[in-house]
């Protein structure tokens, strides 16, 4: 038996509530229902995690290296762009 | 701990845990797959956990453990066996945590002595029952394969499921009513899987059925052996 007939899973894993989920890592399964138990078992066994997503990584379309510039570059000579002009808040300590 | 510590049952119940702690450890380096050889180390490290509290409320731990002579064991007979194939495992996984998570949601819901450790277990527990049904499901209803595995692991190991149920002194619980909620339970994720449900004997004369008298298996012997020598080889060593 080997895992290659498997396909891979990316995990998300939100740490506690109020953060969004973030990625966790990849792993394989034979299905949704095991891909969530093997991403338990893997991610969140010492309380790592209040919820977890598994997305077929096959499900996922990623931006190319080749368009970084395009898709990245112009934002970093726009600072107002950017929200470093507020104050957060007190008390607020996911934004 | 106090005198009330009804030993008997904290012995079996510690080495029921132990004993299977030590099967599922072995599967490591050798699962079939990455996260399944994680998902049993877990279950295994989970076992362990609930051993080390069973075995220190009857004496000292390390010493129950490492230095007992196999009849000494009070461990059921189902948990010694084999691993054998990964279906082997699954059907001793299956009929053990439905049984063992029928226990501590009685023992949990009592006051008794238990009942601690039983309410931390029983969530431990709950977990190995899903991991097994549902890969008894998935194998079951798998292939051709995998069906014929897991119709050969639910035969050999039918015979040893009948002493799951025997009064042990210490243990307030219902085992006839634990019986038929187990045959309930295991019938049916059975019958989901499209397996037979065996119909051997479960207890009797032909069977087995004395791991709680400390009369075990051929294979046990040998495990223990490997359990224990390192700690017989340098005793008193810790990390």
């Amino acid at each position: 038996m080997t895992d290659t007939d498997w396909p891979l899973w990316e995990v998300f894993v939100r740490s506690r509530r109020g953060l969004s989920h973030t990625h966790a890592g990849s792993l394989h399964a034979p299905d949704a229902e095991l891909a969530l138990r093997n991403a338990r078992d893997l991610y969140t066994r010492r309380g790592e995690g209040v919820s977890i997503w598994v997305v077929p990584a096959a499900a996922i379309t990623a931006s190319s290296p080749d368009e970084k510039d395009p898709f990245f570059a112009p934002a970093a000579d726009k600072p107002y762009r950017h929200p470093t002009f507020y104050e957060i808040p007190e008390g607020v300590k996911h934004l | 701990m106090t005198a009330t510590v009804p030993t008997t049952a904290a012995l079996a119940l510690g080495d029921d845990a132990l004993v299977l702690s030590h099967r599922l450890g072995e599967w490591a380096g050798h699962a079939p797959v990455l996260e399944e050889e994680v998902a049993l180390a877990n279950i295994a490290l989970d076992l362990l956990g609930q051993a080390r509290a069973l075995l220190s409320m009857a004496g000292d731990e390390d010493e129950l453990a490492y230095l007992r002579e196999e009849r000494a064991f009070r461990n059921l007979q189902l948990v010694e066996q084999p691993n054998g194939d990964f279906a082997h495992t699954i059907v001793r996984q299956l009929y053990f945590s439905v049984h063992q998570h029928l226990l501590y949601t009685e023992l949990a819901a009592g006051d008794g002595p238990f009942a601690p450790l039983a309410a931390k277990a029983v969530k431990e527990v709950a977990y190995h029952r899903d991991h097994a049904e549902q890969w008894t499901l998935r194998l079951g209803d798998g292939t051709e394969v995998s069906h014929d595995r897991m119709t050969r692991a639910c035969d050999a190991l039918w015979r040893f499921t009948g002493e799951m149920f025997q009064p042990v002194a210490g243990l307030d619980t219902d085992g006839a009513a634990m019986e038929a909620a187990w045959l309930e339970s295991v019938g049916d994720v059975l019958r989901r899987a499209t397996l037979t449900v065996p119909e051997g004997p479960r207890g009797g004369a032909w069977s087995a059925g004395a791991g709680r008298q400390g009369l075990h298996t051929e294979p046990f012997g040998r495990m223990l052996a490997e359990m224990q020598h390192l700690h017989r080889s340098h005793p008193g060593a810790s990390w």
